[in-house]
């Protein structure tokens, strides 16, 4: 259904700009051939066109190429809807050829909840995929009371939070995510407290798939962006906490943002993945390798 | 619906407990044309709490989706609501972690395209504001039932309806009812008004804690076999956020998210439609209601204008001054927003002296209707009596506010 609402009518292919008729041909929707396979590849970037294509972001900014990859990973995005609230990411996020609801400060986990409760009503035999896309300070600060309440329902979206542990979008305030010590606006002496734990946290909830990771390995990040939405779509809550730095909150030279996201992923950001037994055992089940065939 | 065992969420009935061959309330139901149930069906006389003519209206309203948080004097409806799931009149139905993310909530099950229904009073109403005042800018019908209690400290749950000004402004169809019959009725009609293409908006309807809802009434119910037309997720004014349709620019372009002059027209167009929706409501209340306001002894000098239990007291009053020899008429606002301009204004010619009372302190019906008739009618307009803080209006208190009128305005 969705796919045909994107098609547009033969008669008026002709005038419609040259990235729409792109989008449709070439996109990354789901595998026409194969739906239990991905339609594109990571390593094919470039070579098909991507859901999100221009957009205001900083030059550099690492928060935009996860942006890109989760995009990517993303299983079916003619049919997912993404929530978001005021910040950075929601910039490009708006821009993405996949709906986007930009609510109030702090309500996306809320929002998601409902709007996933609904679609499944209104849509009982077709799947349809909620992700939350938010910073560090719209989920562990103003969003923490939505985000642990759906945690602890296993709503079955996605919260992904875009964590360049720093207020951005507002001009470089010290969050719920920022480092000890770290000197930022707000904090003037540097925060006094510990950046929150929030995937003890996650864990403490039982989400059913939480990960961690750093935009450094970008097959992983879309591999690990389909195993969250397939758990939410099937299980329960899944979240990925994804180190997004601010290179200019944190004066990072652009041309070492990546050189930034391997050493802190080094240091204390590195990939990890806490999948509950359930999760595991539907992951099994979809990404088993099909046997080959004898051959007689 | 795929489900793993152990998942609480979108769970099936069976899920939960119930038989395989269960039947839920809804589907034993027939849904029926909206002005067949609000004028023609037959109706059974009940005595019944405001909160079980909530119960009884929600039982008929087709609603997919309830949110509840509990308060007082609220909390006994959206528990009805809940009894309403098991039965199956309600398609889906949780606890809301508190009223921000309750009314957050559902505002996204409205974005899926479905009838969302929720419920508070006062300070919940107050927390939740951010996300109520930001339903009508997306173009989300919702029904919202508000049992109005204090909301100022020292804190108090009794009835006190000052929250209501709080959404004068903010583009939710606003109604008020009088008692527990109205709470049954005003709901539905105002559903079936908030979900028009043309319309396509939030809707409150508010009475008056505890006096309604925590006290029996005559209500006369339709038929429960009968209920409304379902919400239909693809005639609306902005489209479902459910990616079967291309979604309303207002969410994807990026001027309207920057300040610059573009931003600044789109956002001023965007907030006249609508309050310009608003206004194209009262079409459909018209039709619904029978009438934005209800007029008693239309033409009288002595003219009382009122909304919620006001009314109850204001028409007791009115007969009491009709068993003593004095005409007193009565005009009872049921529509807040859309307001009855024009009704008002061709309902009190003939008036000299105008009184509103009111349950809240600041007055705000009685502002209300001085704007709309300030240059525009020859009566002397004058507030009160006014009760707030859980205080009833006594008739007497009334009858004595009309008689220092007359002698005030000869």
């Amino acid at each position: 259904m969705s796919l045909e609402t994107l098609r547009p009518s033969p008669a008026f292919k002709d005038v419609l700009p040259i990235e729409y008729k792109d989008l449709v041909e070439h996109g990354p929707y789901t595998n026409r051939t194969d739906p239990s396979k991905q339609s594109v590849k990571v390593t094919d970037m470039g070579k098909f066109k991507e859901v999100i294509e221009e957009h205001p972001m900083c030059a550099g900014c690492a928060m935009t190429l996860f942006i890109r990859l989760v995009y990517i990973g993303m299983p079916n995005p003619e049919h997912t809807i993404v929530v978001g609230t005021a910040g950075c990411g929601r910039l490009a996020i708006s821009q993405a050829s996949v709906p986007f609801v930009y609510g109030n400060y702090g309500d996306t986990n809320a929002v998601a909840s409902g709007l996933k409760r609904g679609l499944e009503v209104r849509f009982p035999n077709q799947k349809k995929d909620v992700v939350v896309m938010a910073g560090d300070g719209g989920l562990i600060d103003i969003g923490f009371q939505g985000m642990m309440h759906s945690w602890f329902r296993k709503e079955k979206f996605t919260t992904i939070m875009l964590d360049n542990e720093v207020y951005g979008n507002t001009g470089g305030q010290e969050s719920g995510m920022t480092n000890q010590g770290k000197v930022l606006k707000m904090a003037p002496r540097g925060k006094f407290d510990k950046k929150i734990d929030a995937l003890g946290l996650a864990k403490v909830a039982e989400v059913d798939y939480v990960a961690r990771l750093a935009p450094t390995n970008p097959a992983r990040v879309a591999r690990t962006v389909r195993r969250a939405i397939m758990v939410a779509r099937e299980v329960g809550h899944s979240y990925i906490q994804a180190y997004t730095s601010c290179n200019i909150e944190y004066s990072i030279p652009t041309p070492d943002v990546m050189k930034d996201a391997f050493a802190i992923e080094k240091e204390r950001y590195g990939f990890e993945e806490i999948i509950s037994p359930r999760a595991q055992e539907y992951l099994n089940e979809i990404e088993k390798k099909p046997k080959k065939k004898k051959t007689d | 619906m795929a489900n793993v065992k152990g998942s609480s969420v979108c769970r099936t009935a069976t899920d939960e407990g119930k038989p395989a061959d269960w039947i839920p309330g809804s589907d034993k139901q027939t849904v029926v044309d909206p002005m067949e149930m609000f004028h023609k069906l037959p109706r059974e006389k009940l005595f019944i709490t405001g909160s079980e003519a909530a119960r009884e209206c929600m039982r008929r309203a087709n609603i997919d989706i309830a949110i509840a948080y509990p308060i007082t004097p609220q909390s006994e409806s959206m528990q009805q609501a809940g009894y309403l799931y098991d039965e199956g009149y309600i398609k889906e139905y949780y606890r809301g972690e508190e009223e921000i993310g309750t009314f957050s909530a559902i505002s996204g099950a409205s974005r899926a395209g479905v009838r969302a229904l929720t419920a508070t009073s006062g300070p919940g109403l107050m927390r939740g504001m951010e996300a109520i005042s930001s339903w009508p800018g997306a173009r989300t019908p919702i029904i919202m039932l508000n049992m109005c209690r204090v909301i100022n400290t020292p804190l108090a749950i009794q009835p006190d309806n000052i929250e209501m000004s709080f959404m004068l402004n903010t583009g939710i169809l606003l109604l008020h009812a009088e008692n527990q019959q109205d709470f049954y009725d005003y709901p539905l009609a105002a559903i079936m008004a908030s979900e028009q293409v043309d319309v396509t908006l939030p809707a409150v309807v508010s009475t008056d804690g505890f006096f309604v809802t925590h006290a029996r009434g005559p209500v006369e119910v339709t038929p429960e076999e009968f209920k409304l037309p379902p919400r239909d997720g693809w005639r609306s004014a902005v489209p479902a956020m459910d990616n079967e349709n291309p979604p309303a620019r207002v969410s994807r372009d990026a001027p309207i998210q920057k300040s610059n002059f573009i931003s600044y027209h789109m956002h001023a167009s965007w907030q006249q439609e609508v309050f310009a929706a608003v206004e194209r409501s009262a079409q459909y209340f018209r039709k619904y209601l029978g009438g934005l306001i209800e007029v008693v002894n239309p033409g009288a000098e002595d003219l009382i204008i009122a909304s919620g239990s006001a009314v109850s007291q204001a028409r007791e009053a009115v007969r009491q001054e009709g068993e003593q020899g004095r005409t007193v008429g009565l005009i009872k606002i049921k529509t807040i927003r859309p307001f009855p301009t024009k009704e008002i204004l061709e309902a009190v010619k003939g008036a000299k002296r105008i009184l509103i009372p009111e349950f809240n302190q600041a007055g705000w019906l009685h502002k209300e209707i001085c704007s709309v008739l300030y240059g525009r009618c020859d009566a002397v307009i004058k507030d009160g009596p006014r009760v707030f803080g859980g205080m009833t209006m006594p008739t007497e208190m009334v009858m004595e506010a009309l008689a220092d009128f007359r002698k005030e305005v000869k």
